[in-house]
Formats: structure tokens, sequence, C-alpha cells
């Protein structure tokens, strides 16, 4: 299966179809970011290397996205077609939390630490005729961490 | 022992939406009022700090004040601008670069939650194309967890809010001016859960400006001036949840809240329990409610129980944004801080009428929080 047209294709990396989420990591004391850096703002080195940073974790944290966000938000919804969106951090295993969109905008079906896994969702056209949608990242409900 | 630094002139244009002014036009009335109320003119100042978010640049100010020459300081450092701005002013009388100097601030944002562009701070486009990039989002996310952490409930939030609008029923300058029941704010539209409609702040127009000078003279130019005991900025750590994070850290870090709060009571030798009256920031209900245990005026998961005690409310043991605070006056954010200013040096003059505090309140204390992490406190002294 071709993978889909990224918003940002430098933040996932597949294994197979499992898309995982790529940062970096400091050479000098270790601290893993996301998106990947080129310097470290707990040391100040400047020596990075590529990290995995997964594509499991748990949720730290959420909201609801109640209402359309302006520009430079580009999903191409208007106020009437606007459909509200989860957005948490996600505790991943090295303990970073990533900021994500969820797929679940039902506050009855979130809960901090429920585990999660990731997955691509289209939030956008490509708005070239052909229509192609465009994929982000998002994290859903998982049967384990 | 640098020598103290007093406010003798306070200005405020009243926050709200006024069509027929510029953000400009505002500042100018306020910094009109603030040199009227010292004494003073504007060809006496040796120095001025101004910032405005979306109105100009602040020393257009001199376009309609006058051309004098001096000096004049543009900042821009979001919501701590005001405080940045004061903090700048104080320095400037402290080192002895000025005997008058000023810190003003305006603003005009259009209607709407503020929409930030992510190379502005330093973040990828996606980061705010995919609908990451929200400062209602980053609130949301900080308070929820925090009431995770630390036990407080919704009940809390809207008991903040409800106060807000309580105290700017009382102010005739605040934007918001009507009483809102309980269950009006408790059902008002989901903005970013836990947080709704009416526990956040909108984005305002107004004007605020101050006038400085040494402590030793001020009281040739005002009976009742308010000392500087401290005025400090201070910006994040890594690791600190600051707005705008995609990520964050491992390992959490204190707020730039605490640090800039500590170093203040440092500074001006008191601590929490002399506070008579104070400002907190609150762009919503549970920042406000974060903050109070930042600045060290309860702990961490103290707060439900003071607000449902009333011990924040005017009349209480810790009277918080006696003014209704940016939820009922709104965030012009260039003015805001400085606003905060205005209001304690109200309340330590005892002019604050309907909403004074009671007794002889002597110290006041500030603080403003903004992105990308920076935080701003003062402490004032009667
Ligand atoms: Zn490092």
């Amino acid at each position: 299966m071709p993978h889909p047209v990224l918003a940002s294709p430098d933040l996932i990396r597949f294994e197979g179809d499992t898309p995982h989420l790529v940062g970096s990591r400091c050479d000098e004391c270790g601290e893993v970011y996301f998106p990947a850096t080129d310097s470290c703002t707990r040391c100040t080195a400047t020596r990075m290397s590529p990290h995995d940073v997964g594509h499991r974790g748990t949720l730290w944290s959420w909201t609801i996205q109640g209402f359309l966000p302006k520009a430079p938000y580009n999903s191409g919804e208007t106020p009437e077609t606007f459909r509200p969106y989860g957005v948490g951090y996600v505790e991943m295993e090295s303990g970073i939390k990533v900021e994500s969109r969820l797929t679940v905008a039902d506050e009855a079906l979130l809960q901090i630490g429920m585990p999660l896994e990731l997955t691509l969702i289209p939030y956008r056209t490509t708005g070239e005729g052909d229509e192609s949608e465009v994929f982000t990242f998002a994290f859903r409900p998982s049967a384990s961490a | 022992m640098a020598q103290d630094v007093a406010i003798i002139g306070i200005g405020l244009h009243p926050f709200g939406r006024h069509d027929t002014l510029t953000g400009r036009a505002q500042g100018a009335i306020a910094l009109r009022a603030a040199l009227k109320d010292a004494g003073i003119g504007w060809e006496s100042v040796g120095i001025a700090y101004g910032g405005s978010h979306d109105a100009g640049n602040a020393d257009a100010l001199c376009n309609d004040l006058g051309l004098t020459g001096l000096p004049f300081i543009n900042v821009a450092n979001g919501c701590a601008t005001g405080g940045s701005a004061l903090a700048s002013a104080v320095a400037a009388i402290r080192s002895g670069s000025a005997e008058f100097a000023v810190a003003v601030g305006f603003d005009k944002h259009p209607r709407g939650a503020f929409n930030p562009h992510p190379r502005d701070w330093g973040l990828p486009d996606w980061y705010g194309e995919t609908g990451l990039m929200l400062t209602t989002q980053f609130f949301a996310l900080k308070t929820r967890r925090y009431m995770h952490e630390h036990g407080i409930t919704e009940d809390a939030l809207v008991r903040v809010a409800q106060r807000a609008f309580r105290n700017g029923a009382l102010n005739p300058q605040a934007w918001r001016r009507r009483e809102m029941s309980y269950a009006e704010i408790a059902e008002s539209m989901p903005v970013n859960l836990p947080l709704r409609q009416y526990m956040f702040c909108n984005p305002a127009e107004g004007g605020a400006a101050l006038v400085l000078c040494p402590a030793e003279v001020a009281k040739r130019y005002h009976p009742k001036p308010i000392i500087v005991k401290a005025a400090i900025v201070r910006t994040r750590h890594h690791g600190s949840f600051e707005v705008f994070s995609p990520a964050l850290a491992a390992q959490q870090a204190p707020a730039p809240t605490v640090t800039a709060s500590r170093a203040a009571f440092e500074q001006a030798g008191v601590g929490p329990r002399d506070i008579d009256v104070l400002q907190l920031q609150d762009t919503d209900s549970g920042s406000e409610i974060i903050h109070m245990a930042e600045n060290g005026f309860c702990e961490h998961g103290e707060q439900e129980r003071l607000l449902r005690d009333g011990e924040t409310e005017i009349g209480g043991r810790l009277p918080i944004n006696t003014d209704g605070g940016c939820l009922a006056n709104g965030e012009p954010i260039g003015a805001s801080g400085l606003r905060q200013v205005i209001e304690i040096c109200t309340q330590l003059r005892q002019e604050a009428g309907a909403r004074q505090v009671p007794g002889i309140p002597r110290l006041g204390y500030t603080h403003v929080y903004g992105a990308p992490g920076v935080s701003g406190v003062t402490i004032l002294q009667r």
C-alpha cells in the first residue's frame, strides 16, 4: 500500500505500514525532542541524532477543540462544516509528551492514562483538482500501552 | 542599596471595544491621564518604554504627545509587555539615567481568538496548519492536567469566572459589568474543555500608562506615591509546560511564574502572607487557579476550598482581581499588565470605590504570564 500524502513527511517514518514519530536525541545528555531539533535546550549542546519516538503512548492531558481555528489552520472547513476534534499530550516511552490530534472528540471516551497508538488521519484535501487527501498524525485508543 | 522608585501617575483608557478610536489614541489618552495625575508635563519625561502587539509602534505616541527627543524604547514581550516596560522604567530610574520615566501600553485586536503564525515563534508551519497552535488549547491542556494532579473540579473553574464578573460589575471602568449566575457559566459553550466560553477572557482594546520617579522626591508630585518594591521578568526553563509546545520534556520544571515570583518576594523582602491585594493573570479560569499556587499564595490543590470559602473575594483574606481581571476587562496585550498595576495602585491609594478592599492595604502584587513562556511580577507598597 502506498504511504499517504503527509502534511509534514519529516515527522513520520514507517515500519511496514505502522507509522512512528521521528524526533531527535541529544548526543550529550540524551534528552529527546519532537519534532527534531538542531540543539538541546536542556544542556545547550548542538550535536543531535535522529530518534524514533515510537508509536504507542498514554494520554497525559486532553481537550476538545470546540471552534474552527483561524489561519494558518487550513483544513478547508467552514464554521458550518467544522467538526470539533480532540487534542492531547501523549506520553511516549522516553517520557516525552507529544502534542497531537486525537481521533476521539467525545469527552466520555477520553481519560488521562488511557493507552493510545499513532495513526494518520486525513485533515484536508490538496485542493489541486484531484482533491487528494492530506494526512496528519493523530493518536487513537488502543488495547494496550 | 539602589534607590526606591515610586509610581506617581496612573492613567487608564477603559478596556473594551471602541470603534471610533485607534489603539494609539487610547494609549495617548491613558498617557495624558497619567501625566496629569503626576502633575508633570510630557517634556519632563526623561525616558519612556511602551508596547503594543497589534496597534503599531508605541513610540508613535510621540506624534500625539510631542516630539521632545526623549529615548522611547518599543517593548514587544507578548502578554508580559506591560510588565517588561515597567521593569525597564524602574531600572532606568534606579540607574539615575532619568528623573521621570513612563511605562505605557495600548492595543486593539481583531475579534475572536488570537491567530499566531508559527514562524514568528520559531515553530514549523504544520504545527499551525494542522490545528495545534492555539492559546486556548494550551490553557485547557494545562488546566486539565493540573486538575487531575491536584484534585481540582469544574466547580473551581466556575467560581473564578463568577467572582471576576461580580467584581467587574462593581468597576465603572470594566468592559463586562454584568454578574453571571453559576449555571450561566457552567453551561456556557465548550470552547476547549474543561474551559467554557465565560471562563475565557477576550482580546480587547484599551490603553494604560504609569509615570515613575525616585521615591525620595515622589511626594512633591503625588500625595500617595506607590513604591515599587520589586519588578521582575523571567522566561521559561527547559521542561516547563508552556504555550506553543509541540512536545513537553520528560522531566517537568517549574514555570517562569514560580521563578519570577520567588525573585520578587526576595527583592521586596516580604512573603505571600504579607500581600493585602493581588492581581493574577486570568486569561482563563484555569490559569488563575494554577497561578494562585505558582505565585506562592496557597498550596497546590488548596484553591478550590479558598474559592468556595470566599477567601479570594474583595472582603476575603486574599482578594484576587478586584477590578474583574482579564475576564471582565478583556485583554489588550500591550496594556493588560499595566492595568493590573493601576488597579493595585488604586487599591493602595484607597480610591477603588465600591470594589475597595477593607482596612488599610499596605502591600499589593501583580502577575502576568504570556507566550512563549514569560512572566512578570511586581510588588507594590503604599
Ligand atoms: Zn542535551
